[in-house]
């Protein structure tokens, strides 16, 4: 695939969390995909270190789930977000596998009422093609100061 | 300003704002009440700082800020810790601004390069001479009277009671998390996620042993948690994540058959009989361990006190059995910093940091769905404790005479307990 190609697909993936298109959204990772989001610049290991967000498909799937309960007190009223993507750079690719990593700086506005927040993050996808088209295998967000003292994060960078 | 000064002339004024089973709105949105919670409360008490596995070596320091107050915890070339203030003695500049690092064996200002040994002590001010024949009096940095306990290192800002008397017994569920490594010893490891909370600090502390709140804050998330799995047959092994969100959707008599038991000055936790970490999935390799360590009795004891949460009031909050603690830092009437630490247990396989770290990010982390719901709760009451028509915050639950002056007392979970417990220490503490 070419960089155009795969760059469209990122910016219709940055769509439909904009517009809020969850369920969609989630069917664009494969089933052994994850959505992960380090604590650490330069972190390597999710799993004995601490992240702001690791999640696998089923945890995915709760936080959209979780959404559409009008039991979800903090989204009393509802946040919003949108993303603005710098052109996303092909950072590796492996045609015969059909596999490729994306880089791409963005910067990603958070509201809810009359609280905003921004943050500036740099998306990594490693995409893959299958039957199916293609799909998210990791969603890697480094937000440039996870590390501070944050307050919620809602929904998904 | 006449108003910021009634609580800290009128002694009586600030005393009534705590009833036996209830309290004044002013304790959490009052600015005079919270400057006086940061001299009294937050100084005569012992306060959490960090955990000696943080500075391992001499010349290791941590920053943090206890008590809106910025201290240093470094070990000295002598292989004990020592808390410091962070000051320098000449203008106030910091003298280390990482959050953490090696200072070698001396800690020197960026400013003008006065230089203390890791002790605090003096060592050395350029150009000296010119300070003769003046009224200087250079200190060092001001030692913290501090006290390390398994690791866990408290300071003490002002004069109060001693570390043993303060605490009592409680210290038995720090007992239990270091016992919890099959070499008794903790490490903190992971980074410490941060996450700032929009409500005053008591709300958080409260909360902890609330056992009211789960089932209805916690619906939209532990409730749909417990809907995915729901129909799953039986062989097939529940995910740790279902494990560890799905007992927050559990009903009233699980949380009252809980039990809490509280301490005198404050301390307590939920959890007597069992808690929400009862049910995980057993790791045997790690068993096996605990019992060649401790033998089977006392393996089996360790391991089966499982508390939910203890606070060592007013700034640590503990989770023995995901081997997790949580420290308050509050920073004005309505703001404070949570922050969570995860801890490697010494000897234990890496199924149970996983397991720590996982609980950290569902629960503790700012994009948690549980810490959402709960801080949005929180955020509500700082809001709405301004309404008019009614200025005070029940406590009553289960509340009997009997429990004045009883000092450690067991009762059912869903008693409010733990919350007039922390309002009595209050009280004393913030006595003029």
């Amino acid at each position: 695939m070419t960089e155009a190609e795969l760059a469209k697909f990122i910016y219709q993936e940055a769509r439909l969390l904009d517009e809020k298109r969850f369920d969609q959204w989630y069917a664009l990772f494969t089933e052994d995909a994850h959505y992960w989001v380090p604590l650490a610049p330069g972190q390597t290991d999710p799993l004995t270190h601490n992240s702001l967000a690791y999640e696998d498909k089923l945890l995915l799937k709760l936080r959209i789930e979780r959404l559409k309960q009008p039991t979800a007190y903090s989204q009393k009223p509802a946040s919003r977000c949108l993303h603005v993507l710098q052109a996303p750079e092909m950072d590796k690719s492996d045609a015969a596998r059909g596999e490729y990593v994306m880089r791409t700086p963005f910067l990603y506005t958070e509201t809810k009422g009359d609280e905003s927040q921004r943050y500036a993050a740099t998306a990594w996808h490693t995409l893959v093609q299958s039957d199916q088209g293609l799909k998210i295998r990791l969603k890697r967000v480094d937000i440039l100061n996870a590390d501070a003292a944050l307050p919620s994060i809602q929904l998904f960078l | 300003m006449r108003l910021m000064r009634r609580y800290r002339e009128d002694p009586g004024a600030l005393a009534k704002l705590v009833a036996d089973d209830h309290v004044h709105r002013d304790v959490y949105i009052d600015p005079e009440v919270f400057q006086l919670e940061m001299e009294r409360l937050w100084s005569r008490t012992w306060i959490y700082v960090g955990h000696t596995s943080q500075v391992p070596n001499a010349g290791d320091f941590i920053t943090a800020d206890i008590a809106a107050k910025p201290v240093i915890l470094v070990r000295h070339t002598d292989g004990k810790v020592r808390v410091l203030m962070n000051r320098c003695a000449h203008k106030g500049t910091k003298v280390v601004y990482d959050t953490a690092g090696n200072a070698g064996k001396t800690f020197r200002c960026p400013y003008h390069a006065w230089t203390y040994r890791t002790d605090g002590s003096l060592l050395h001010i350029p150009l000296k001479a010119g300070y003769e024949g003046t009224s200087l009096n250079a200190q060092g940095l001001t030692p913290v009277t501090h006290e390390t306990y398994r690791g866990f290192v408290f300071a003490r800002l002002a004069d109060g009671l001693g570390f043993r008397e303060y605490f009592g017994d409680s210290l038995s569920s720090i007992d239990n998390l270091a016992d919890r490594s099959p070499e008794g010893e903790l490490e903190l490891v992971g980074g410490c996620l941060r996450y700032l909370h929009n409500c005053n600090w008591k709300m958080f502390v409260e909360n902890l042993n609330d056992t009211m709140h789960p089932m209805i804050v916690h619906a939209s998330s532990a409730g749909t948690a417990k809907k995915l799995w729901e129909g799953k047959p039986p062989e097939e092994p529940k995910p740790m994540a279902i494990e560890q969100y799905a007992p927050f959707a559990n009903d009233y008599k699980f949380f009252d058959d809980m039990g809490v038991r509280v301490y005198p000055h404050g301390h307590g936790f939920s959890g007597v009989n069992f808690s929400i970490h009862s049910a995980y999935s057993s790791i045997p390799e790690y068993e096996e361990s605990m019992k060649r360590t401790y033998g089977e009795e006392r393996a089996k004891q360790i391991l089966g006190t499982v508390r939910h949460n203890t606070v060592y009031y007013p700034s640590l909050t503990i989770k023995g059995a995901i081997q997790s603690i949580r420290v308050a830092r509050p920073l004005a009437a309505d703001k404070t910093v949570i922050e969570s630490w995860t801890f490697r247990l010494k000897g234990a396989p890496d199924k149970l940091l996983e397991r720590t770290m996982m609980y950290n990010r569902l629960i503790n982390s700012p994009m948690s769905v549980v810490g959402h719901d709960d801080l949005h709760c929180y955020r509500s009451a700082q809001e709405g404790l301004a309404a008019e028509g009614n200025e005070w915050v029940s406590l009553h639950r289960d509340f009997k005479q009997t429990e004045l002056g009883a000092g450690e007392l067991t009762c059912n979970g869903t008693s409010e307990i733990s919350m007039r417990n922390q309002f009595r220490a209050w009280r004393e503490f913030m006595a003029p």
